[in-house]
């Protein structure tokens, strides 16, 4: 059974169409790319994974358990990770506090305890605690820990980003253009540290990038989409050479 | 030994302030003082809790203390007589004069808690009652319906006779002294604290932060609203049954848009998202009023004018994200330390 099953997905926006038919699969331990020219839907389809819109139509299973249609929140906890191509941290609070968010669903006390910090309570947050600071320790940002998260440079808040994706303990991991606006030596210590973590923490990744050097260098597996819907899937060097991935990209004459 | 510095002191302080108040060291006037500034404490960090760490923006805190209040102030000048002395419920003239000795022996204190924690429930229930239609939708909406809300709870008063219709109640027992209420302020602050430095907390804060990573960061958002916003209800309907036994009287009109707006100032003077501004906004707006009290009118043209000065030139209040150490958590005091380097 793949993790993650998407069948017929369609979503309008209104009256247009921005997923169309849209089919995948994803075995447990792949990486897999999501490309596609600009405006090609793949945001709305990570959107669509991760819960914030309702499809239209179509059915996503996680592990076999259909999540389609389920709330934001609930989807996250069932264990999808997910990072953003604009930043969004929260970014008025320290590094620590951003990874504790995310372990909500995970620290389990009541609101008596909260309230009256109870034993449970300290017991609960020192774990939290203590997990957190191993997330920051993997991606080597620990000493930002009571740093407010603005005030990190750029490639240290995506990194803070893919913490705080970690710390949902997640089966699998959507990256939206992880290395967007990074320079070309960041960009590829960034690619070392997806497989790394890949690796380390038993991760199934899901990613969406523009850069070709990356999406070929990493990802096990292609699956290219214009007009939102499927146009052709396939090891990094059938993508490659496939026509209708070129046309779309570069156009028809050139396919010619 | 150092982690029980605090609440000795506190509890020394409780001690020095009841024996200060039974041998009558204060005078009266500066004991409603003192009262006022520990009740405004209370509102303030509670509607901080929903306008500063939640970043909605809630106009109707009266609104949550008029309940509070009234069912206080019900509790204490008709039930319990009714059970004491059989006294009607609902009174058709004056209130038989023995209607207060009951509040009279030193029971009454520890009644009085109690009777507070139903009105703060009452208050949390019409906060549930606004909370789950109003966070169904987002953005501005939840300033019009609590300003809705003040207003109808104003009206719904001024229109049930059998509460003394826009007269309101009269005859309440003066239990309100200022060693409850600085207990009580004691109480709002630390549990306050305590909620937002825990995980339910810091959902809150993600939400104002970002809603939709919030959400994806597995905060059921919905939830922590409304568990925010009954617990800010709650300190607001505590703060309106201490109030209503300090006046010894209470009328819808003492809770219109005009108490929620002094909230409002309070919260803004003091600073967003910090209890220790609460703290001193609530004080600071207090005192001034008093010390501006010869002014007479001119005082409504002091105050405003250094809040619209307050604005220009420290737009963050008095003391807005930051704390006192002695209000922060033992674990993040290190923390606050590094992050405000």
């Amino acid at each position: 059974m793949p993790l993650l099953q998407i069948e017929n997905l369609t979503h309008f926006f209104g009256g247009l169409r921005a997923v169309s038919n849209f089919e995948a699969q994803i075995e447990k331990g792949e990486i897999v790319g999501l490309i596609g020219p600009n405006g090609a839907g793949k945001t709305t389809i990570f959107n669509l994974i991760c819960g914030l819109y309702r499809p239209t139509e179509g059915k996503i299973t996680l592990n076999g358990a259909n999540i389609a249609g389920l709330p934001a929140h609930e989807v996250a906890s069932t264990g999808v990770g997910r990072t953003f191509q604009n930043l969004r941290l929260f970014r008025n609070l320290t590094v620590l506090h951003n990874i504790k968010i995310a372990q909500y669903s995970q620290i389990n006390y009541s609101l008596a305890d909260a309230f009256l910090r109870t034993k449970h309570y300290q017991e609960e947050e020192k774990k939290a605690e203590e997990r957190a600071y191993q997330l920051l320790d993997t991606l080597s940002i620990s000493h930002y820990a009571n740093q407010l998260a603005l005030n990190l440079p750029y490639g240290d808040q995506r990194r803070v980003e893919m913490a705080r994706a970690m710390a949902l303990k997640p089966k699998l991991l959507l990256l939206d253009e992880p290395t967007a606006g990074m320079s070309p030596a960041e960009m590829m210590r960034m690619a070392e540290l997806i497989e790394e973590i890949k690796e380390k923490f038993d991760l199934t990744i899901f990613l969406i990038e523009h850069r070709m050097r990356v999406v070929m260098g990493i990802c096990e597996r292609i699956v290219a989409i214009d007009f939102g819907a499927l146009i052709g899937q396939g090891t990094p060097d059938q993508i490659r050479n496939d026509p209708k991935v070129k046309k779309a990209y570069l156009g028809e004459e050139v396919v010619m | 030994m150092k982690k029980y510095h605090l609440p000795l002191g506190l509890i020394g302080l409780f001690i020095v302030l009841t024996g200060a108040s039974s041998l009558d060291l204060f005078s009266d006037y500066i004991q409603t003082v003192l009262i006022y500034m520990g009740i405004n404490v209370i509102l303030t960090v509670s509607l901080n809790l929903v306008n500063g760490y939640m970043g909605e923006f809630s106009v109707g805190h009266a609104g949550f203390m008029a309940i509070g209040a009234y069912i206080t102030a019900i509790i204490t000048t008709r039930v319990i007589p009714h059970f004491v002395f059989g006294a009607p419920l609902i009174p058709t003239g004056l209130y038989p004069p023995e209607v207060g000795t009951w509040a009279e022996g030193p029971v009454v204190h520890l009644v009085f808690p109690v009777i507070l924690l139903i009105g703060g429930l009452g208050a949390a229930l019409a906060g549930l009652l606004v909370a789950v239609p109003s966070f169904k939708i987002r953005g501005d909406y939840l300033a019009i319906i609590t300003l809705a809300f003040n207003y109808i709870v104003k009206s719904a008063f001024e229109n049930t006779q059998a509460l003394g219709g826009s007269r309101g109640l009269t005859s309440i027992p003066r239990i309100t002294t200022v060693p409850w209420v600085f207990f009580w302020a004691a109480v709002s602050l630390w549990a306050i604290r305590n909620f937002i430095y825990s995980s339910y907390g810091r959902g809150v804060l993600a939400i104002r932060e970002d809603e939709i990573a919030a959400q994806l960061m597995t905060v059921n958002t919905r939830r922590s609203k409304i568990l925010a916003f009954c617990t800010s209800s709650f300190f607001a309907g505590i703060g309106g049954g201490l109030l209503a036994h300090l006046l010894l009287y209470i009328n819808p009109s003492t809770f219109s848009i005009f108490k929620s707006t002094e909230v409002l100032v309070m919260v803004y003077l003091g600073g967003m998202s910090s209890v220790s501004g609460s703290l001193l906004g609530a004080i600071a707006y207090t005192g001034l009023v008093e010390v501006l009290r010869p002014l007479d009118l001119w005082k409504w043209v002091l105050i405003p004018l250094l809040l619209i000065f307050l604005m220009l030139f420290r737009r963050e209040g008095i003391y807005g994200g930051r704390e006192f150490k002695f209000l922060l958590p033992k674990e993040e005091v290190r923390a606050y330390a590094a992050a405000s380097d």
